[in-house]
């Protein structure tokens, strides 16, 4: 059994490499400068890397415009102290972060579309039964968009219309009015 | 015809960038220009454009200003160079936020007036420094070890990038600047020098450049 796993052919010791492919590998570097391959190879990554961090800015960049007028969602991805050349570890860091803040703004996005889809069915159904949703109120923040409007479920003539169980949705589009700037006090000595 | 003064038209130099930055972020530069005035006070004629561009620009532009390609270029080269633009805005998102904040464009004096409308005009990033405390043409370079700057009792950390002159740094990049390089009332002469980063078309700095010349010449 043993002849038979024996290949008289082939020589002792196989040459995993083939000669053309080694004749591809560069050369070592001269003593002295054995940092120049690496470092080209770094560049190249830390190109790459910069590529991905400005696509990421922009799609960020996105998210926070289609995010206005919603507040309370965190945009910020810190720093790494500089204005320095950062190396391939910190562009990961940069980048890992960009990433994982731009996972948590499209959650939480989707939450809030989620529960902004929800008061917009309610508006809907308030709107259709007033008296079912006695004294709801809903307001343009609650489906996130920007103003003072909201929709209140509410008797028409006040008492008579609770006991009557007339009631209407009234849309209120009452931003109150801008004032200014105050003027400047003026003292008299 | 008229005849021109002899500036009537700023003509922009490149500043050198030193080839190590070059090689690590290319369309990375600045374009100067120098103009034979210092700050001082605000014509009524400036102070009008700024009401002007406070009815310009509002939330809605400050919201989508990331967005634009300019501001954004910027953005990402703060985020190249270990910056938060949230945390340290940039040039043209501190312009907008203080414009958010006091309602309106506040005058301040003429050589800051001439750059917020050149920088809100175009989204380009200008420094100035007195042309005089300036020695030779400045660049873009990274700190030496142990180097020293003005106003700083420690020295910059290695690699700093710094906008420096021929003998010293003049700016920490999008940071502070060299207290004897600010431009004062007293300036004779002020070095205007616009950031380009990759993403950021020259034309931009140049008429960047043009604006503010031309706010400081009102």
């Amino acid at each position: 059994m043993a002849e038979l796993l024996e290949r008289p052919d082939l020589p002792d010791e196989l040459d995993l490499v083939p000669e053309e492919e080694l004749g591809n590998l560069p050369p070592a570097p001269p003593p002295g400068l054995d940092t120049v391959l690496y470092e080209h190879d770094d560049r190249l990554a830390r190109r790459d890397l910069r590529r991905q961090i400005a696509a990421m800015e922009a799609e960020l960049g996105e998210l926070f415009a289609s995010a206005f007028p919603r507040a309370g969602i965190e945009f910020q991805v810190a720093g790494l102290g500089g204005p320095r050349i950062l190396s391939v570890d910190e562009l990961e860091q940069v980048r890992d972060a960009l990433a994982a803040r731009l996972q948590d703004v499209k959650g939480e996005l989707h939450d809030i579309g989620y529960v902004e889809e929800k008061h917009r069915a309610l508006i809907e159904r308030m709107t259709e039964d007033p008296a079912a949703y006695k004294w709801v109120r809903v307001s343009n923040e609650h489906i996130g968009e920007p103003g003072c409007r909201h929709w209140h479920s509410r008797p028409r003539w006040g008492v008579l219309g609770m006991i009557m169980n007339w009631w209407r949705v009234k849309v209120s589009s009452g931003c109150p009015l801008a004032e200014g700037v105050a003027p400047p006090t003026v003292t008299t000595s | 015809m008229p005849e021109l003064p002899d500036d009537w038209e700023s003509t922009p130099e490149p500043g050198w960038v030193a080839p190590e930055l070059g090689e690590e972020f290319p369309g990375l530069g600045l374009l100067c220009t120098i103009l034979e005035t210092g700050s001082g006070r605000s014509p009524e004629a400036l102070k009008e454009q700024l009401r002007e561009l406070s009815n310009r620009f509002g939330g809605a532009q400050a919201v989508n200003l990331r967005q634009r390609p300019i501001p954004w270029a910027y953005r990402v080269f703060f985020r190249h160079i270990g910056l938060d633009p949230d945390g340290t805005p940039t040039p043209v998102e501190q312009i907008s936020l203080d414009r958010m904040k006091g309602g309106r464009f506040r005058s301040q004096n003429r050589l800051d007036d001439a750059i917020v409308i050149a920088t809100m005009e175009t989204g380009a990033a200008i420094r100035a420094f007195d042309a005089d405390q300036v020695n030779g043409r400045i660049g873009l370079r990274l700190s030496a070890p142990e180097e020293k700057f003005e106003g700083r009792t420690s020295p910059l950390p290695d690699g700093t990038i710094v906008i420096a002159d021929e003998e010293r740094p003049v700016e920490i990049l999008f940071g502070a600047s060299a207290k004897s390089c600010l431009v004062t009332s007293k300036s004779e002469r002020t070095l205007l020098a616009a950031i380009q980063v990759k993403g950021v078309p020259q034309v931009a700095l140049e008429e960047a450049l043009w604006l503010a010349a031309s706010a400081m010449r009102a």
